[in-house]
This record gives C-alpha cells, structure tokens and sequence, in this order.
C-alpha cells in the first residue's frame, strides 16, 4: 500500500477580475505518494506550473486543499507555511536560480543555512551532497564556471540538502540539450528518488516522459483524466 | 540568524560594483556634510577666537554688540562702577580694533590691535619670543605668530613699523590659541598705548573684563550690569553669541544649511537609487529564497542588515576622508579652520541613518512585494 505524500482535492486558482480573469486550476485534486516519481505534462498555459506552486505552498489557492503528513498546508500562517517548504519540500526550478556570486557549495548550503545551521557546517554538509551529485571537485567553483548540466545538478543538491520529502522540479530539461535532460532525470531517479521521497515533475519535455512512475495531463486547467503508468514502474526499475 | 546575515554580506559584497557604487554615494554624501559643517564650526569658533584668547569669564560690554570684532566703546565709569559690584573679584578693561600699519617697505596691513589693561595686563597671550613686561618698554608691541603672521613682512624682536604715524616696535612674539577668521595679523600692547596711537571716538573701553568671585557671583554680576544699562556674557555666552550673529546675520548659515541639505538629497537619492537597484537585480534571489524558505522577518533582517552595512562603511569612508582632506588643508594652510567635532560627525551619522532607513525601505517594499510564484513563472 503506497503511502500518500500529497492529497490536493478541489484545488481552483483564478488570477485576475472581471473580464480579464483566468482560471488556471479547475477543481484539481490528485495525490502522489512516497517513492513515486509523479509526471505532471501538458502544453504551456495549461496550469502546471500554477499546480505545481499551490502543491508546494507557494501559491495559495481560491479554493481547495492540500494535505500533507495528513495536515492541509494552506492552513498554517505565513511563517508555518516558510518552515514547511524549508523543511518539507525541495526546489528545482526551472531557470536553477543559483546565486552567481556564492559558490556552487555555498549555493548548495543555503537550505541549510536558512536550518539555523553555522556557516562552516552548513558548507561542510553541502559539499556531501555535492559528492553525490558528481561534483564535489567542483564545490569551489562559482556557478558560471559550470555547463547547464552541472548547475541543474548543483540546483538539486540545493534541493535535497535539507532532505525533503518531496521534491519539486519545473521544466528540468528546459535549459538542458537533450542528452544532458535525459541524464539528469535519470540520475534524480536513480540516486535521489527513495521510497521517503515523493518527486513531482512538471514537464513537457516528451524524451523524458519513459522515466515517471506516473505521468498526470493537464488541460485548461484539469486534469484530463489519463493516467499512464511510466515505462520504468513496468519495468521495475526503481 | 549569523549564517543569514553572512549570506546577506556576501550577496551584498560580492557584487563588487553595486557595492562600491552604494557605499561611493554614501561616503560622497557623508564626506560633503561632514566637511561643510567642519567648515562652519571651524569658522564659527575662530570668529571668537579674541573671546577664546583673552579668556575672561565674564566679559561687560555695550548691549548693541552684535560680534567680538565690532565693539562698541563705553565710558570710563563703566570699568569703575563694575569694580565696585558685589561679586567681581577684579575688572580690567580692554582695547580692541582695527588699524593699519605701515611696514618698513612701505606698504600698508591692516592689523587688529588690542590693549591690555596697563596694570595687570589680563588676557595676555603667552610669550615665545621676548618677555611680556618688555610690552611696556617705549613703543612696545606683541606680534602673534599665527598663519597672518608673515603678512607683517620678516618680522623679528627690533622690527619697526609705522601705526598713524606713531614708531611701533616689535618687543615680543607670542603665541595664542586660536587665531583669528580675519586674515589680518594682531598686536598686542597696553591699553593706554593703543588708545593714544590708534585714532578713537569719544570712548575707548572695549570691554570689561570680569573675574567673579565664584561662580555663584555671575548671576547677581549680570543684574548689576543690567542695572547699569549695559550687558554682562560669560564666555560660553558671547561665544555663542558671536555664532548666532555670524549664523543668522550673514547669510554663512543659510548657505553652509543649504549645502548640509544638497548632500543629504545627494546621500539619499544616489544611495537610495543604487541599493533599490541592486535589490531589483537580486529580486530573483530573494524570491527564491522566499520560495525556499524564508521568512519576510528574515528577509527584512536582511536588507537592514545589508543597509547598514553599505552605510556604516559608507560613514567611515566618509568621515575618513575628510579627516583626511581638513589633515592636509591644514598642512598646506595653517588658517584653514574647518574641524570635525562630535556635533556634526553626529549630525552625519544621523544623515546615514536616514539613508539606510530609507534604502531599507525601499528595498523592503520591494522585496516583500515579490511571489515566489514568479520565480516558479520564470
């Protein structure tokens, strides 16, 4: 019996009033669950990303809910709601977001530092994590000396460093080419992907699609209902 | 919080251009207050530099005199009836004014001469070259050694001169601690002498000067003067009173106010600018640590955090700079007479204040106005 990691039931997000108001999500529930590796696809404007941001507890919906750990996340006041995400939830986003001027570890011990953690330690750990990454000869590095690949990687070190229970991707491959994004992914499913870790992916990127356990449409707003189970869940490769 | 402070620190340093830019405005702002206000106090305590000199506790004048240098003479009973109130220890009067001497090349100076009472000689300056009793040899004059001391030609003990048409000789060279504003050099000689070589009006007494039997004697001195239709001022007071003129009656302080106000604005819009921009250029970062986790408590600590530092760098660049430029001006020119005190360093720090709390604000607003939502948005 799988264990549920989200449960989001009768999510609505509208942007905007009057005549010029979008509905993004349209009573959307879903669930994903611990060790899965959870595909949201669809075509751009469809609403994943809006999804995906209501999911992490970075945008807050009109209507609708989403548990976590049985506690529904849109609940808890602002400073909560910072801890949760710190705690609970771990970032790839899209474009990476490093911080240019640190390097790549001190990028990768944020999370940690924002932990209350001591600067030393917190770079100390990150560079752990950098190890499991590949790049720990890199550490000292500032992220303008890295290739695409090698910065979404040092973006998911960031993500993992706190040891989240879910972890969150947006477009990951957008930035990449496309040996680059299908290694990248592989690697998320093969080293960071457990059965303690939920990882939801927002993609539209069909070369990667062979590598979710389950893989989401989304269209207008809804889910459309088709839920395919990925070629790695048959195949057992986990 | 350190760890989140140390990132603030480096997300601020290490843009080496924004940071050098902000903390630029900053010291420029700090460096123009701090030097326009060391300009006024300078000129303001040297404008009674006579006061600071003579040093007399209680000084009885004509209560028209608006500044030390304009004096207006008052009659002899004046110095008799001050002797004779309760609480004055002793009272000597005092010459002072403008002259012109004529130098042995021929040209003319002008030159303030001051009198000292004959018998006590009270306000004496201190003596480097020669004896101060060698003021009451025949012709007899104290030359001050101060920046406007070469403008008497290459003067020395012997040196003659003309003073309406009277021979002058120099018997000493002296010292005192503040020199004047006025660009002109001073002589020292006895009051009776310089009454009798520079031409007067009908009364001569400059001022009276008071020695108090104690403190608690100021008091009943002033209403006993008062009564006599004249004004007694203790140091602090004429001093202040020679500033309030100098300030309100010249123009000096609406100007020097006006420049204090330019580098305030300047402080405050370049700084302003530039740390608005760079909170704009980090908008990213801070959204993505909004996303990440931060708190808006943290990231207000932050942003103080990086305000106050810029300006606090930006105040002791500012303050060291111009130290640095009043050290050198006064090398160069020994009359230069700007000085920083506590008052307008103060006054700068509370300029930085503005600045960083303004700087803050901005980059607050603006920071807690981002969506991590965006981020996600690209």
């Amino acid at each position: 019996m799988p264990v549920t990691a989200i449960q989001a039931s009768g999510l609505v997000k509208w942007f905007g009033e009057g005549e010029a108001k979008t509905t993004a999500l349209k009573e959307v529930s879903l669930e994903a669950y611990l060790g899965e590796m959870l595909y949201i696809v669809g075509p751009s404007g469809s609403g994943k990303t809006t999804l995906l941001s209501v999911l992490s507890g970075i945008l807050r919906p009109n209507a609708g809910s989403v548990l976590v750990e049985g506690a529904d996340i849109w609940g808890l006041g602002s400073d909560r709601l910072a801890e949760f995400r710190l705690n609970k939830i771990g970032f790839v986003f899209q474009d990476y977001h490093l911080f240019p001027r640190l390097t790549t570890a001190e990028n990768v011990a944020i999370p940690l530092i924002l932990r209350r953690k001591s600067w030393d330690e917190a770079v100390s750990e990150a560079v752990k994590y950098l190890d499991i990454v590949g790049l720990k000869p890199r550490a000292e590095l500032l992220p303008v000396k890295l290739s695409g690949g090698e910065q979404q990687r040092v973006a998911i070190a960031r993500a993992i460093v706190s040891q989240p229970d879910i972890l969150i991707m947006d477009e990951p491959t957008a930035s990449l080419d496309g040996d680059t994004g299908r290694d990248i992914v592989s690697f998320v499913r093969r080293n960071i992907l457990n059965h303690e870790r939920c990882v939801v992916v927002v993609t539209h990127d069909d070369r990667i699609y062979e590598f979710a356990d389950r893989t989401l449409e989304m269209e207008d707003g809804r889910l459309s209902g088709i839920e395919k189970r990925g070629a790695n869940t048959e195949k057992g490769d986990k | 919080m350190k760890g989140i402070l140390k990132l603030a620190y480096k997300l601020l340093v290490t843009d080496r251009t924004k940071f050098t830019a902000l903390v630029g405005g900053i010291t420029f702002a700090v460096f123009l207050m701090v030097f326009v206000t060391s300009m006024l106090i300078g000129v303001l305590n040297h404008s009674s530099s006579m006061v600071t000199n003579v040093g007399a506790p209680v000084w009885v004048m004509d209560p028209a005199v608006q500044n030390v240098a304009t004096s207006i003479g008052m009659p002899d009973y004046v110095l008799d009836a001050v002797r004779s109130m309760q609480g004055v220890q002793y009272a000597a009067p005092i010459y002072s004014s403008g002259a012109l001497v004529k130098l042995p090349d021929g040209t003319y100076q002008p030159v303030t001469v001051i009198g000292l009472d004959d018998t006590s000689l009270l306000g004496r300056p201190r003596s480097i070259e020669g004896k101060i009793e060698d003021i009451y040899a025949t012709n007899g004059f104290i030359a001050v050694k101060d920046a406007d001391f070469p403008k008497l030609g290459n003067v020395h003990l012997g040196s003659e001169f003309e003073l309406n048409d009277h021979r002058a000789v120099i018997v000493g060279i002296a010292k005192v601690p503040l020199f004047s504003i006025f660009g002109i050099p001073t002589l020292y000689t006895t009051y009776n002498r310089a009454v009798q070589y520079v031409p007067n009006p009908r009364y001569t007494i400059s001022y009276v000067l008071v020695q108090p039997k104690s403190k608690g004697d100021i008091l009943q001195i002033k209403r006993q003067v008062k009564a006599l239709g004249y004004l007694a001022l203790t140091m602090p007071e004429f001093k202040r009173k020679v500033s309030t003129f100098y300030l309100f009656s010249t123009g000096m302080g609406i100007n020097i106010g006006l420049m204090t106000l330019i580098s305030i604005v300047i402080g405050i819009v370049v700084s302003g600018q530039t740390f608005y921009t760079f909170v704009l250029e980090n908008l990213e970062r801070y959204g993505a640590l909004k996303a990440i986790g931060t708190t808006s408590r943290e990231l207000i600590g932050m942003i103080l955090f990086q305000a106050a530092f810029a300006s606090l760098v930006g105040y002791g660049l500012g303050v060291g700079v111009c130290t640095l430029i009043i050290g050198l001006a006064k090398l160069r020119m020994p009359s230069y007479a700007g000085m920083e005190m506590f008052t307008n360093l103060g006054a700068a720090f509370g300029l930085v204040l503005v600045i960083a709390a303004t700087s803050s604000y901005i980059g607050i607003r603006t920071v807690l106005r981002i969506e991590p939502f965006d981020i996600f948005r690209g």
